[in-house]
């Protein structure tokens, strides 16, 4: 078992890697898919040292039921801010800041929350505070600053919370 | 059969082209920076999303094999879009926003962009 965490120091690297290699191959073939296992074994061992306290990732439906979650919100939302770019007039628009006080901590579950913020159409997230405890989001068309926190608290802050710690 | 297919794949192309140019016109309707920066992250959504779809549906049901190496390009795009975000929002927070337009940043008091040292003689390139 040892052995094998020696070999696979982050299994789910290899398997992304190799899927990526064979996704660029674009066929599946035995001759890609060896390629890929040897760069998804050799490239993991080389940067173990880069990644020293990885998070876990504890919740895997939850990962799945985050994606579908963000990629339904991505086809909403694009709808939405259509809406308000063609018929809405500028005057009537209210852009406004939006800060998020964050319960995460890892860096990682940060930088995916603030990654989904601004794939979704509508939110674009600008900046942390000075010691990480605040997203700073802008918003195309906010009249309440206050709905916009809690959604992106209640969507996506309270999964990845699941997912990641 | 095939005419079902292709007004599948032709209707995809058609939601893709409808974003794409929604994210455009935003770029010239929308008029403050800020505001601005919401454009592209649109075309890069659905606008891409739907040509993907339509290539691969394309691939599958027209020409009969499989091919998904459409995925990536979603994938290194929403690895790539977000950074690509934050830096311009960066920029802007740094050279045109003061700490006090910005809301509270709560017990950390200044946004990261504020907290560095202000450099205080910014040469002036708007000469050249």
């Amino acid at each position: 078992m040892r052995l094998l965490r020696r070999i696979f120091p982050h299994p789910q690297l290899t398997l992304l890697l190799t899927l990526v290699w064979m996704l660029l191959a674009n066929k599946l073939s035995l001759n890609s898919l060896v390629f890929g296992l040897l760069l998804g074994i050799i490239i993991p061992f080389i940067t173990q040292p880069y990644w020293p306290d990885r998070p876990k990732l504890r919740n895997w439906p939850m990962v799945v039921e985050y994606i579908l979650v963000v990629l339904w919100d991505i086809v909403i939302a694009n709808i939405t801010v259509a809406r308000i770019i063609l018929f809405k007039r500028d005057a009537d628009r209210h852009p406004n800041w939006v800060c998020i006080p964050l319960e995460l901590r890892t860096p990682e579950a940060i930088t995916v929350l603030a990654g989904t913020i601004t794939m979704t159409p509508g939110t674009v997230s600008c900046d942390l505070s000075a010691q990480g405890h605040n997203l700073l989001v802008h918003c195309l068309d906010a009249e309440d600053p206050d709905a916009v926190r809690d959604q992106i608290k209640h969507r996506y802050e309270r999964r990845l919370k699941e997912i990641f710690e | 059969m095939t005419f079902a297919f292709e007004i599948l794949i032709a209707f995809f192309l058609i939601i893709s082209g409808i974003f794409g140019f929604v994210g455009s016109f935003g770029m010239i309707k929308l008029k403050d920076p800020m505001s601005r920066l919401h454009a592209p992250t649109k075309a890069t959504t659905l606008g891409v999303g739907g040509v993907l779809l339509a290539s691969i549906c394309h691939s599958v049901l027209i020409e009969h094999h499989l091919s998904l190496h459409e995925l990536l390009i979603t994938l290194f795009l929403f690895l790539t879009a977000p950074i690509t975000a934050l830096f311009i929002a960066k920029w802007h927070i740094h050279r045109h926003e003061k700490p006090q337009d910005l809301p509270d940043a709560g017990e950390d008091e200044l946004w990261a962009t504020h907290a560095v040292e202000q450099v205080e003689d910014v040469p002036d390139h708007t000469a050249n």
